[in-house]
């Protein structure tokens, strides 16, 4: 399951809580990795859409993989504003033995880069900016547009 | 009746069109001169599941979105 807040994450109750739910289930390796809004160009924030029955299926189908390895993954997200040096995403797997969760982190948080249903804006100036140049269509787009 | 629903920053309000497939979608909407930015770059799912086709077809009460380039994190 996805968890979805809106604006900043509350970083330390989430991975203190994540580390509890998962401490009987003896995993040797749990890595969290952890987003978290730069100051750059001048901007105040960033802000989230999130499509979240796509977002939901895209990571029951990850989990599904994680499962086959032994391992689990948990993610977290924000919808809405977070202002500079606050986070926005935290990606975790748990598993048995490091390789496996190092790994997988990894491929995780690069899919999700490329295909995870979440549209990011840049806050500058009162204004809400798609960061167009940032963005990366999804693996299979353009059909409508001829590209098949 | 199909509705059309675009994501994300797409500021656009759905459509409700009389399609049968996906090919009917892209004809209906390559006209528009607000899509035209967006048809080239944005995938597309029917009842929430990514399509990789325009023969895919549509009945009565479907559900089409267009999903723009994505940036999480």
């Amino acid at each position: 399951m996805v968890e979805l807040y809106n604006g900043a994450l509350n970083v330390p109750e989430i991975i203190t809580r994540w580390y509890a739910e998962e401490a009987e289930y003896n995993y040797g390796a749990y890595i969290p990795f952890i987003g978290t809004v730069r100051e750059e160009d001048e901007i105040e924030g960033l802000s989230f859409d999130v499509y979240e029955p796509i977002l939901s299926s895209w990571f029951d189908a990850w989990q599904v993989k994680a499962e086959a390895l032994g391992a689990k993954l948990k993610m977290a997200h924000s919808r809405g504003d977070v202002l500079v040096h606050e986070s926005s995403y935290i990606a975790a797997v748990f598993s048995p033995k490091r390789r496996v969760a190092l790994e997988m982190i990894e491929q995780f948080v690069e899919d999700f880069k490329a295909s995870a249903p979440i549209w990011k804006y840049d806050l500058k100036n009162g204004e809400r900016l798609y960061a167009r140049d940032r963005s990366t269509a999804i693996a299979g787009a353009g059909i409508l547009g001829g590209k098949q | 009746m199909v509705t059309v629903e675009f994501l994300g920053p797409i500021q656009k309000a759905p459509l409700t069109l009389e399609v049968s497939s996906l090919r009917d979608v892209a004809e209906a909407l390559k006209n528009d001169s607000e899509m035209a930015q967006w048809l080239e770059n944005c995938a597309v799912a029917v009842n929430d599941t990514l399509v990789a086709t325009l023969d895919t077809l549509l009945k009565d009460g479907d559900k089409v979105s267009l999903l723009p380039p994505v940036c999480g994190g």
